[in-house]
Formats: C-alpha cells, structure tokens, sequence
C-alpha cells in the first residue's frame, strides 16, 4: 500500500530543496493533505491563503508570471469548480506555469460526502484549454510522474486519493507523461481506466483470462488531457471493442475523452463510471456498490462491450 | 518632465485609439490616467526597451477593461509605436480591449475577468519578497470591481504577509454598468474597508489631480510593513464633456469620428 499524500510530501520535498522557485500554497488542507510537515523546511515557500481558492489560484499565477514555480493544494471540487475561472484566466490564458493538485476525487472522499465528491472535475478542467490532466494509479506512478510533470511547462490538474492506493507498479517503471500505459496485452476487449480502478482492473483481467479465457486489454490513461490517441486507436484496432472505467461522472470524464478520440474509427464502447449522479456519504466499498462500479459491475461492463462488437 | 502634458497625450491617445474601433470602455479609461501618468513617467522602475527586464516594478490593471488607457500610457512611453494603437481590437492585434500579458509589451499581467488580476499583484509582490529583488508592484483596482469576493480575499491575505512593497489604487468613479456602485451593492464606506482589512490607507479627494495623486503615492512609498490601498475619488470619463455628462452610460459607449476630435480639441484647450 503506497500513501499518497506521504509520496506527494516527500517529492515536493526533494523538488524544493533542489529548485528555490519550487512554492506550495495550501488552503486550510495541508494536515489532510500531508504537505504541513514541509513548513518547517521551507518556510518562506510553503504558505497558506486559507479558505480563499480563487485567490489561492491567481496568486499562484502571479508568482508564476515572476518564475516562480508554484503548486497549489485543495479537494478535487474545490481545486476545479471552486477556482474554475480561476484556472481558466489567470491560469490557463494568461499562459502560467501553476500546478494543481486536487485531493480525493470522486467517491475517495468517502465520509465526506456528496458535496465535497468532484465528480465533474476532469470535465471542467478538460474543456479549458491549454489543461493537462494526470491521474495516477498508485503511489510508484505518482512518485515517476511528480518530477516529470515539475520540468514540463505548463499548467497541469493532478487529481489522486490523499489515503492508501495498492501499488502494483514495478520498481523500474518509467513514465512518460503523454503516452498511456499498456499494462496488460490482450485481444478480444480493451478497458481504458484511469486512477483509483485501474489496478483492479487489472487483477481482474488476469481472472478473466484464467477463469473464462478472455482476453483484455488493459490500458493505464494516465494522462486524460491530452489523450493518448494513438495508443487507444491501436489498441481498439485490434479489440474492437472499448471499456472506459474511471472515478468521475461518466459526462465530460475519460468516458467522453475515449469516445472522442475513437470517434475516428468508432468501435462499441461501454462505460464504468458515477452515472450522472450526485455523490453520498459512505465507505469506498458502499460507494463502489451505489455507483454501480464493483467488480462485478467491470465484468459485466466487459461482457456487454464483448457482445455488443458480434 | 511635462506630466499635464503627458496626461493629456495620453487622454488624447486612448480616444484616437478606441476612436479607430468606434466604441469602448471609455469613462473608466478617463478616471485613470493620472495616476498612470504618475506611476509610468515617474515612480516605476522600467526599461521599455526591455519590458520584461528582471527585478523591474510591476504594474496590474485589474479593472482590464480600462487596456486601450494603459496601451496609451505604454506607448506614450515607448514600449511600442503610437500607431500600433489604431490597431486596438481588429482582429489580430497585440493590443485586445483586456489586457493580456502574452500579447502587448510592457503589460505585466493578464486582466479582465474581475476581481483576479489584483490577487494575481498580491501573488506578484509574494513573489518578489520570496526573491528578494526589492521590486515594487502596483495595482488599479475599480470601485465596481470591489464588489467581487476574490478582492478581499487577496486583501486579507496580503495584508497577513505584510506585503508593504504593494502600492494599489481603487479608481473610485462610483459608477458600474447598471447603475451607481453604492446602489447596486454598496462598496462604500472603501478607506474603512481597507483599514479593517489591515492596509494602509491614503485619500485622494481629488483623484484626477497630477499633484495630489503624486502626493499620495509619494506619502505611500514611505509606508512600511502593510501594503497601502490609496483610495482615488475621481470621475468616471474624466477631462471629455460628453463622457463626464453620460455618467454610468459612460462605461462604454459609441463615438463617431467628429467627436472623437472634439473631444481631441477640448483636452488639447483644457
């Protein structure tokens, strides 16, 4: 189990005493988030706006606009929504290197409930132009992606579950921020899966396999925007057939993504996701289970997706 | 330096400019060309043939609708030629009603969408603490805009970081779109404001005067350990008869080409 919250501490650590233009800001959210241990080390750089996103944002972007290089730290819905305009002008327009980090997206804010869940994060940010999207699936890729994503210029959205994340990755595993990740080869279907799913996903393909002899194909898109086109096109090429599974409202997520993407050489296409609904309070496993999006909700995705390219 | 002169330049400039287009933002342009007057011919640390020289003052135009009166001030000053000013919103242009830093030489920070381009100056003066060049920075916020929440946000904040090298300006026209600021939602009573927000704070009675802005940020560069807001009570299309009689429709509206030159001919006469 890698804690997430305790990788992302320790690389913005070791990005801050390498470059003096590395700054935090945090808004009321470094206990949960892990970071408020990093005050002590650098106290001039890590800093705190309080319960003040939007101006935690353009103050972000004015810094970046002296070469600074700022990251930000809220929930997920209060990284995105709250901020949005934010993020859209003093961001996004204005061309500022700011990265942002959204915890707990989705219904890895459990007891938090329904207004604090970002379902439509990845919606928001995906349709403001000049965005990148990243969202790991264990703490190894978040460890890899954290020093690629520091040295690429631009504004990026991370968006990962602050708590536990069962890391399957390897320890050589290389990153390359704007290809997706062919975790498993396979033949007869692809599921597309970003974030917290996509490692059982991937226990679940090695089931499938052993137990019913199909064949999937499992892709790792890390990276929502931009999306790796050519990997999904090739991968479906040969499937002909697509499952997305994601953390989000299946509108304006990595469902709608993959679609756009595939809508060049359209193959069926089934969806694992939050299905248009707002989000409760509850434990992952209830939450799995409301949102249609346990295991057995995958296989039956994977089923549907199987039958629907006879 | 002649600064009346230069002040009118620039009135007679931003008209010629928004003139070319036929229509803009032009009573909020007036209202503020004293003080841009003052910050870019007398107090900023710049070098327009090097607009983005390191450790430089910066300048934020939060109110970014107010662009085609700072494009007169930078030109004015030599960051690029006057005529690029009759380029002002035709399709293409370095020069888009709201400031954009990307586009136009010597603008420091993209404005429009209000309320987030004076964080953005707050950010900038944390910025320039954090590296210790000991720039200046300076901000026009509007009295409409003050009505945006971000704006005391980054009051507050700023103020607990003891921003004292941020010197910012509320264009106190008491006008917005729809109507009188303090009768849509009432901004006012503004020096108190920012006095329990922790800030300095000067009055300008008259915000439209050479010498008395002058003093005020000369009385403010003196401040230490809060940022200072100055507070201009100024008028809304100041120095053009017709847009000073329009009075909220001043905010933007349409003049033709013989009243552009009008007004040309009654600020060359004032």
């Amino acid at each position: 189990m890698g804690q997430m919250r305790e990788v992302l501490a320790k690389c913005l650590e070791e990005m801050m005493r390498k470059d003096p233009k590395v700054v935090l800001i945090d808004s009321d959210l470094a206990s949960a988030n892990g970071t408020l241990k990093l005050r002590k080390l650098f106290p001039e750089r890590v800093l705190d706006v309080g319960i003040a996103e939007q101006n935690m944002a353009s103050v972000a972007a004015g810094m970046a606009s002296y070469g600074l290089r700022p990251y930000i730290t809220s929930f997920a819905p209060f990284a995105t929504r709250r901020l949005c305009d934010q993020m859209a002008i003093s961001i996004a327009y204005a061309k500022q290197n700011v990265k942002i980090i959204g915890t707990d997206p989705g219904i890895t804010a459990e007891l938090n409930g329904g207004t604090h869940m970002g379902i439509e994060d990845i919606g928001v940010v995906r349709s403001i132009p000049g965005m990148t999207i990243f969202e790991p699936s264990d703490s190894v890729q978040l460890a890899a992606a954290l020093p690629v994503i520091d040295s690429y210029v631009g504004p990026v959205y991370m968006r990962f579950n602050r708590r536990e994340l069962a890391d399957f990755h390897g320890k050589d595993y290389q990153f390359d921020l704007f290809r997706a990740d062919v975790l498993r080869e396979g033949t007869d279907v692809t599921v597309a899966a970003c974030g917290l799913l996509v490692g059982p996903v991937l226990k679940l393909a090695e089931k499938l396999y052993a137990e019913e002899g199909i064949s999937v194909e499992v892709l790792d898109v890390h990276t929502i925007k931009p999306i790796d086109e050519a990997t999904l096109l090739a991968s479906t090429a040969k499937t002909g057939c697509c499952v997305t599974v994601e953390n989000h409202n299946v509108v304006g997520g990595l469902h709608s993504a993959v679609l756009e993407a595939l809508a060049k050489k359209p193959v069926p296409c089934t969806k694992i996701g939050i299905l248009d609904r707002s989000g409760e309070v509850g434990k992952l496993p209830y939450l799995r289970e409301a949102m249609k999006m346990t295991d057995e909700d995958i296989v039956l995705a994977i089923k549907e997706a199987l039958a629907l390219k006879k | 330096m002649d600064l009346l002169k230069i002040s009118k330049d620039i009135r007679i400039d931003l008209l010629r400019s928004i003139g070319s287009v036929g229509s803009g933002h032009i009573g909020g342009c007036l209202s503020i060309v004293e003080v841009l007057t003052l910050l870019y011919f007398k107090y900023m640390r710049i070098d327009p043939s090097t607009p983005k020289m390191e450790g430089r003052d910066r300048f934020v135009l939060s109110k970014g609708h107010a662009g085609p009166a700072l494009y007169a001030t930078l030109a004015n000053r030599g960051y690029f030629e006057k005529d690029m000013l009759l380029t002002l919103n035709k399709g293409g242009t370095k020069l888009p009603s709201h400031c954009d830093m990307n586009k136009t030489p010597g603008v420091d920070m993209t404005a429009g969408s209000l309320g987030q381009g004076f964080s953005c100056a707050v950010g900038i003066a944390k910025a320039s603490k954090i590296v210790g060049d000991g720039a200046r920075v300076y901000a026009i916020v509007g009295d409409g805009e003050s009505q945006e929440g971000q704006i005391w946000e980054a009051a507050m904040w700023a103020a607990g970081q003891k921003l004292d090298n941020l010197i910012a300006f509320t264009d106190n026209n008491k006008m917005q779109i729809d109507g009188y600021t303090d009768e849509i939602s009432p901004v006012s009573p503004l020096a108190d404001k920012w006095r329990a927000f922790g800030w300095h704070v000067l009055e300008v009675a008259d915000g439209n005067s050479l010498d008395e802005v002058d003093a005020a940020i000369s009385e403010a560069l003196t401040l230490q350990g809060k940022p200072v807001m100055i507070v201009l009570e100024t008028v809304k299309g100041k120095g053009v008869a017709m847009a000073e009689a329009k009075g909220v429709g001043s905010h933007s509206f349409a003049m033709s080409p013989e009243e552009i030159e009008a007004a040309i001919e009654e600020i060359r006469r004032s």
